[in-house]
């Protein structure tokens, strides 16, 4: 799949010469490969929509490296937006302190959960040094309990079970039956259920209320289809899930439902499952999980290939507009180059790599993510002359720029009489200090080229629940301030 | 009957999916022309049944060639569930049955995918038609599994015969053929332990089994059904593939169809393997398994 990826994405952008730029119409047919890999790779069909957006936005404007194959630069960025997508993920998990930790599994019919019980209790009590206790919690399923007992015996973990009894009072007693025999964790396999059928759904919302499980998780089947976004999230509303299980990821499904299910939850997979036989649960790698997407084969070289590439292109670009800077030639179309380049990084850090950007951004206002913009437009609405040679720029000039960026003529003449200001500043500011700069910023560069989840903070959880209560407050805080 | 419980519990999911993504295609509400737009709606329709990426592109093109820039009608509706009935017709749906002696129906699939559940369904659609049901429990690998099948043996009443956790399914289907002859059985329904395709020695194992019932009983086994998880995506083409290409399957059991997941795979399925779907599962009770009707499967992609 990955090499028929690669060679559409190769035809589709063969006629790009390197020193081209990406633009919306020469990488359309390239991105009508990767939406159709995705949606091979079983993606649900509208997150697929969202994402080759997100996609096309990140690559268009990008200079072409003139080292590597232009498909293969698309595919970077579907790659690297694939991972920040699934990641990052925090594996570890908030133990109660003074009582026994519930673990709540859920999930369809037929998803793996009774193995995966079994595979959590044993991950537990290897990995984490817990004494768990599991807890046969499915009595719909003929012999659901039965195998339960059967796997906590081949790994040595005690199963509570109750033969006649509901499933809620199961779970109540299992508690206080772990509080006195001194089990520390609880794990509670639950029957499989649908989505869409109330009585059972409520049976687990009547759970969660009553035994007030400490963590959630959403056991899914990696062979799931379009159905996964819609049925995660149909579980998260009922019951706030805290993180997803995913299952038969030792077959050669795709996996597509990751995405679908990190993208429509928000709620992050933690761990897989990899075969029926009893081993320990896996952590979720959300790289593995982007290459497993597109596709094997060689691409984490590939990606390094082009991270590689990238970064040469940005030293090489940033020494030759250092070497502008020095001689004040610098002009609109360098400072819209930067801007391009620099904007992987954020905003807020462009803010403070060029000299004087601060003061520009603060002279118009606003914050700086909408200040950037404007300029952007103002720029792109000028002619090459006119980028080249600022000063040529007259009131009518203004006026058409103004119009074509959605501003005012006088915000262009402030613009251009600040960026005149900082052009000033840059031939002032000594090499060496500028060098010093670069070098910072290049830093910056290469982490975030080789690890795009570098910058991004991992979601950590409290171990908090929220109650159904105030879940409901804060639903309703949140519609106020909508409406 | 059948066909109207069938129906509605397929509208029921459909409709709940809508719920949960606020919106679905109105399709064949819109009026004006087979446009760009049409074509987009009628897509995702597809994609959004896990029809995938291949047969949805050819059933897309196929419309805008034969519609193109003309008004939508029911026409257009028409044509498009003709082409999907007429693909999903197969004059071969119904199950063969052995004429001197017991049928034997071999039953395979990936984990998790309704195996059990609908043997037990399938036994007692058999026995609604008078015919006596001999279980073989050749899942001898999961925690448990004979255990699942023997309780639905005692709710169906119905014999079944068992071998030991962890020990050879090929004796069981052995020992299952010779009971069935013995006590003079109808219909010997063999339950595997679930596998993913990919696992080839089990693939391996399953083949032996087949052999094995071949060796027994003249023609055996003469349906070998594939259960399909209809909420699986596009990896149930390798596994009918996979599935097909070891053991010969004569048909698909499509489980799971009562939530909001449709199965579309079963389109590329026919196209590429040409695998027909017998049977579909519409819920966890006895009685809700239901003999395919590609009419009644179409419509309910399409409704609104």
């Amino acid at each position: 799949m990955f090499q028929t990826l690669q060679k559409a994405l190769g035809a589709a952008l063969q006629k790009l010469t390197s020193r081209g730029r990406l633009t919306e119409s020469n990488i359309r047919e390239g991105l009508e490969e990767v939406r159709r890999a995705l949606l091979e790779a079983d993606v649900n069909y509208h997150v697929v929509q969202g994402f080759i957006e997100r996609v096309a936005q990140k690559a268009i404007g990008q200079q072409v490296i003139r080292s590597i194959n232009p498909s293969h630069q698309i595919v970077k960025i579907v790659y690297d937006e694939l991972v920040q997508l699934m990641g990052p993920v925090d594996h570890r998990i908030p133990f109660a302190k003074d009582r026994p930790t519930v673990i709540m599994l859920c999930g369809l019919q037929g998803s793996g959960k009774t193995t995966t019980a079994a595979k959590l209790a044993l991950m537990l009590k290897q990995q984490y040094q817990r004494k768990p206790l599991l807890v046969a919690a499915d009595l719909q399923r003929p012999a659901a309990v039965e195998q339960l007992v059967q796997l906590g015996q081949q790994i040595g973990v005690p199963v509570y079970r109750e033969d006649n009894g509901k499933p809620l009072t199961v779970c109540q007693n299992a508690v206080a039956y772990a509080r006195k025999h001194g089990y520390d964790t609880v794990i509670l396999d639950t029957a499989g259920r649908l989505h869409i059928a109330e009585m059972p759904m409520e049976e687990l919302r009547e759970i969660d209320r009553a035994v007030k499980p400490d963590q959630v998780y959403l056991v899914c089947d990696a062979l799931t289809g379009q159905d996964a976004a819609g049925s995660a999230k149909a579980f998260h509303e009922v019951l706030e899930l805290n993180g997803v299980i995913l299952t038969k990821l030792d077959g050669d499904a795709r996996g597509g439902a990751a995405l679908s299910i990190k993208e429509v939850t928000q709620v992050p997979i933690k761990w897989v499952g990899l075969g029926e036989k009893i081993e320990p649960l896996e952590p979720f790698y959300p790289e593995r999980m982007a290459r497993r997407i597109l596709g094997q084969g060689d691409l984490i070289l590939l990606v390094q290939m082009v991270a590689r590439a990238q970064e040469e292109l940005d030293q090489q670009r940033l020494r030759e507009l250092q070497e502008k800077a020095a001689r004040g030639d610098f002009t609109l179309e360098d400072f819209r180059a930067q801007l391009t380049q620099l904007e992987r990084l954020g905003i807020r850090k462009i803010v403070g790599a060029l000299p004087g950007m601060e003061e520009m951004l603060q002279e118009l206002g606003e914050d700086p993510e909408q200040a950037l913009r404007r300029i952007r437009g103002m720029i792109d609405s000028m002619t090459p002359q006119e980028r080249r040679h600022p000063e040529i720029i007259d009131l009518s000039r203004r006026r058409r720029i103004a119009q074509g960026s959605g501003t005012e003529p006088h915000e262009v003449k402030k613009f251009l009489d600040q960026f005149e200001f900082m052009r000033g500043l840059m031939r002032q500011v000594s090499q060496m200090s500028l060098w010093e700069r670069i070098k910072l910023l290049m830093g910056l560069t290469n982490l975030a080229a080789s690890n795009p989840q570098a910058l991004q903070k991992p979601k950590v959880g409290t171990g908090h629940r929220k109650s159904a209560k105030e879940r409901a407050k804060e639903r309703k805080k949140k519609r106020r301030r909508r409406g | 009957m059948v066909f109207a419980a069938f129906w509605n519990k397929i509208k029921q999911g459909l409709s709940k999916t809508r719920q949960v993504f606020g919106r679905l295609a109105s399709l064949f509400r819109l009026r004006g022309k087979v446009d760009k737009e049409f074509l987009a709606q009628l897509e995702e329709t597809l994609y959004l049944a896990d029809v995938g990426p291949a047969a949805t592109k050819q059933i897309v093109e196929r419309v805008r060639q034969a519609f193109l820039d003309r008004e939508i009608t029911e026409d257009v509706l028409g044509f498009v569930k003709k082409e999907l009935v007429s693909l999903l017709n197969h004059s071969d749906r119904s199950l063969h049955f052995n004429p001197h002696g017991p049928t034997v129906i071999l039953v395979a699939g990936v984990n998790g995918s309704g195996k059990t559940t609908s043997i037990a369904k399938l036994a007692y659609w058999l026995q609604q038609q008078g015919k006596k049901v001999l279980l073989a429990a050749a899942d001898t690998f999961r925690a448990a599994a004979v255990e699942q099948l023997t309780v639905w043996s005692q709710r169906l009443g119905c014999d079944i015969v068992k071998g030991e956790h962890g020990s050879d399914p090929g004796a069981v289907a052995h020992n299952a053929c010779e009971a069935a002859v013995a006590r003079g059985k109808d219909v010997v329904i063999v339950d595997t332990a679930g596998r993913l395709q990919t696992q080839e020695h089990l693939m391996r194992q399953l083949e032996k089994i087949r052999r094995v019932l071949a060796r027994q009983i003249a023609g055996a086994p003469h349906e070998v059904l594939l259960v399909l998880d209809a909420t699986n995506g596009q990896n149930a083409i390798q596994q009918a593939e996979v599935f097909t290409k070891a053991i010969q399957c004569t048909g698909i059991i499509l489980a799971k169809l009562d939530g909001t997941a449709k199965g579309g795979a079963i389109i590329p399925i026919r196209q590429k393997v040409g695998l027909p779907v017998k049977f579909v599962g519409l819920g966890e009770k006895l009685e809700d398994l239901a003999v395919f009707d590609p009419q009644a499967y179409v419509d309910a992609l399409f409704a609104d």
